[in-house]
């Protein structure tokens, strides 16, 4: 099992301007660990993060975009599966950050934790290609060329909590950081 | 209260050619959908069909509002087309992504059931009569899409929903020849 923000922080040594599309939890970390213009913020209702990121990647599709879901958000569109699949966007990965729980929300279990893959629905939801992690050493070895592959792409990262970062919802839905993002979208 | 309300129901419904056109007149390009059986065969099937238009099929509306969301970060205008179930079922998404977030999010919404002789507020089914006074507590603008000559409100209230960054939904009470 890996911890969360050492996952970001891989990832973030990765990272080439693409828009990254972060949830809750995720998104927390990711502006901590990597604040950039091109962080899109503002998903709104719980589970929206991969449908933002599918209007994102076809109305740019010269950009990549990057999605850092919650297991519990995705479960909550788990259509965004099926409808990501269909219309297929090359330039879209999904991340999810499985860690079992509704860790925004009480740390209760999400129904099936430990039993459901969500590999598995992505794969059989038409994702072109789809991989699991659970070690930090091998997803930062494999990562570089994960993330040049063709989408839709779909990653699992087996993770745990790791270190506290500031909750800081009002910056979700910050209307500045959302003005601040279609300024460096557009200049992009 | 929409700024039709009162206006006559009677007269020949609008053509699914019509508002398929007015779309395209305000630079929409992409329908993100759900099939409604309202707008079904005069519309969807219609768009489907429509090379010049870019079809989202999507497994639940809330998918939608946010898929146009997303859009309009990238400057692409687009439509959302339901039915009044998918827009109840959506409320918490577009409270807060079209209305809090204030963005352009473009619906055209089949009132599925609605009786041809009344207005919608006085339907008999609950489903049909809390839509629009749900949409005036939302604050978000309204109009019906229901008999010829309707169509010409599309590309003035869509513009405006661009040009002030706002949802606006219109309500399709007939079904779109």
């Amino acid at each position: 099992m890996m911890r969360r923000d050492e996952c970001l922080k891989v990832l973030a040594r990765h990272h080439c301007g693409e828009i990254v599309v972060p949830a809750y939890q995720a998104a927390f970390e990711w502006m901590a660990i990597r604040p950039h213009p091109l962080t899109y913020l503002g998903t709104g209702a719980m589970g929206q993060a991969s449908s933002h990121a599918l209007g994102l990647a076809l109305g740019r599709p010269d950009q990549r975009v990057i999605v850092l879901d919650g297991d519990g958000s995705l479960l909550m569109n788990l259509g965004s599966l099926v409808t990501i699949g269909a219309a297929a966007p090359r330039n879209l990965l999904h991340f999810v950050c499985e860690n079992g729980t509704y860790e925004a929300n009480g740390g209760h279990p999400i129904p099936g934790a430990g039993r459901v893959s969500f590999a598995g629905l992505a794969r059989a939801a038409g994702y072109r290609s789809v991989h699991e992690f659970a070690d930090l050493e091998d997803f930062g070895a494999r990562i570089a060329a994960v993330l040049k592959e063709d989408g839709p792409v779909f990653v699992t990262l087996k993770v745990v909590a790791g270190d506290a970062y500031p909750q800081d919802f009002p910056a979700l839905h910050d209307a500045e950081q959302r003005r601040r993002f279609r300024a460096a979208l557009a200049a992009a | 209260m929409p700024a039709d309300a009162g206006r006559a129901t009677g007269g020949a419904a609008v053509r699914g050619s019509d508002i398929i056109a007015a779309v395209k007149r305000c630079g929409i390009g992409t329908v993100v959908a759900l099939p409604d059986i309202v707008t079904s065969d005069g519309l969807l099937w219609p768009i489907a069909r429509d090379p010049a238009l870019r079809l989202v099929r999507v497994c639940k509306e809330d998918e939608g509002v946010s898929i146009c969301a997303g859009l309009s970060f990238t400057g692409t205008r687009s439509l959302l087309l339901m039915q009044h179930t998918g827009l109840l079922d959506s409320i918490n998404a577009i409270r807060a992504v079209a209305v809090e977030y204030a963005l352009p999010v473009c619906m055209i919404v089949g009132l599925q059931g609605m009786e041809p002789d009344r207005e919608p507020p006085q339907s008999q089914k609950y489903g049909v009569r809390i839509v629009e006074p749900l949409l005036d507590v939302m604050g978000i603008d309204h109009a019906r899409l229901g008999v010829r000559g309707d169509e010409a409100r599309i590309a003035p209230a869509f513009d405006r929903a661009w040009e002030v960054s706002r949802p606006f939904v219109f309500l399709a009470t007939r079904a779109p020849e």
